[in-house]
């Protein structure tokens, strides 16, 4: 018998948490991403976790439409990283320099 | 909550915790050494740690498939991604973490995620952590083929069309970085002239940081317009005055 979901909920609990602090906290764009992707992955955990509770594959076909639309995220997300670097010639990637839209 | 818990632990396998630990132990080490590294390439590797020890609680929880894609699309596609963006825009220097401009962000930061988490964790302990109707989209246990059969099963079936739709969600995410990245005409073309000049090319040190970003990325750019010469994407930009000139007559009318 496998281990009870609820360490494994309480898991992906604390690695959400990390994330969150993380996004909040750091100010290079490129980490808030990989902090994003903690909390994806957090809830991935969650999702997989209640599929083997409840003995349903539902759980599962959602963790691959999310590992989808990560992948998606991802890509659109570092074009616009880069294309906003580009942009400002080098300047840096921390969300401090993106103002322009400051009052 | 606790008794409970240690209670489960005897109950299940040595094999099984043991296995949930090291996991355990490799996510949480590498979740706070993205939060906490200088170094964005640091902050990469640590994820693909977090990422390998989340695909063995996959493969712990009869995830068999979903922990094989998470390693070759998260460690292998997404990472490789981080990394090459990192890399190509030269941004793999240290951080100064110590230095926050905003004084009260971090205290906040602390104890919003704290009180999230034990409002959670407090949530699990008052109520049952799943409950609901079990086995609406199909049985994960005791399916012919094991659980990758049953997740292809459920994904050809019953949720088709949102697997169609992640195609055309997919090519819409391909298209909409080569646009993002796409330099404008009129600013690449001295930079190809430059380029194509004899001696024009120094060593690689001497070029500013947006030459080396663009050179790449101009075979995307002249893919993209190449298909839409050909009539085989339409951009905005390369409608007919006509139409370009009806859109915001449109807009406008639209309230």
């Amino acid at each position: 018998m496998s281990l009870s979901g609820n360490w494994y909920l309480a898991l992906s609990a604390v690695l959400f948490a990390i994330g969150a602090f993380g996004l909040l906290v750091r100010r290079n764009v490129l980490v808030m991403f990989m902090c994003v992707e903690l909390m994806l992955n957090a809830a991935n955990l969650t999702l997989v976790t209640f599929a083997r509770m409840l003995n349903d594959i539902g759980g599962q076909a959602l963790v691959f439409f999310v590992l989808v639309v990560a992948a998606a995220e991802v890509v659109v997300g570092l074009g616009i990283v880069v294309a906003i670097f580009r942009r400002r010639s080098g300047e840096g990637t921390t969300a401090d320099d993106l103002h322009i839209m400051k009052g | 909550m606790l008794g409970v818990l240690v209670v489960q632990v005897a109950v299940a396998t040595k094999v099984d915790a043991a296995v949930f630990a090291i996991a355990a132990f490799f996510v949480l080490v590498g979740a706070i050494g993205v939060v906490v590294a200088r170094n964005p390439v640091h902050a990469a590797l640590m994820l693909v740690m977090t990422l390998f020890g989340v695909a063995v609680l996959f493969v712990e929880q009869q995830a068999n498939f979903l922990a094989a894609v998470q390693v070759i699309v998260y460690a292998g596609a997404i990472v490789v991604l981080f990394l090459f963006v990192i890399m190509f825009l030269g941004v793999d220097r240290r951080e100064n973490i110590a230095f926050e401009p905003l004084r009260a962000q971090r205290p906040l930061a602390v104890g919003l995620v704290a009180s999230g988490l034990a409002g959670l964790l407090l949530l699990g302990v008052a109520a049952h952590w799943s409950v609901g109707a079990h086995s609406v989209a199909g049985q994960l246990r005791g399916q012919p083929g094991g659980d990758v059969a049953a997740l292809g099963r459920a994904v050809f079936t019953t949720y088709l069309f949102p697997f169609e739709a992640t195609a055309a969600l997919l090519v819409i995410a391909v298209v909409g970085a080569v646009v993002l990245v796409r330099r404008p005409p009129q600013a690449r073309r001295p930079d190809r002239e430059q380029a194509a000049a004899p001696g024009g090319d120094g060593p690689p040190g001497d070029r500013t940081a947006g030459d080396v970003v663009g050179d790449p990325m101009d075979a995307l750019a002249q893919a993209v317009a190449n298909a839409v010469a050909s009539g085989l994407v339409s951009l905005p930009e390369d409608l007919p005055e006509g139409q370009r000139q009806e859109e915001p007559v449109g807009e406008s009318a639209a309230p």
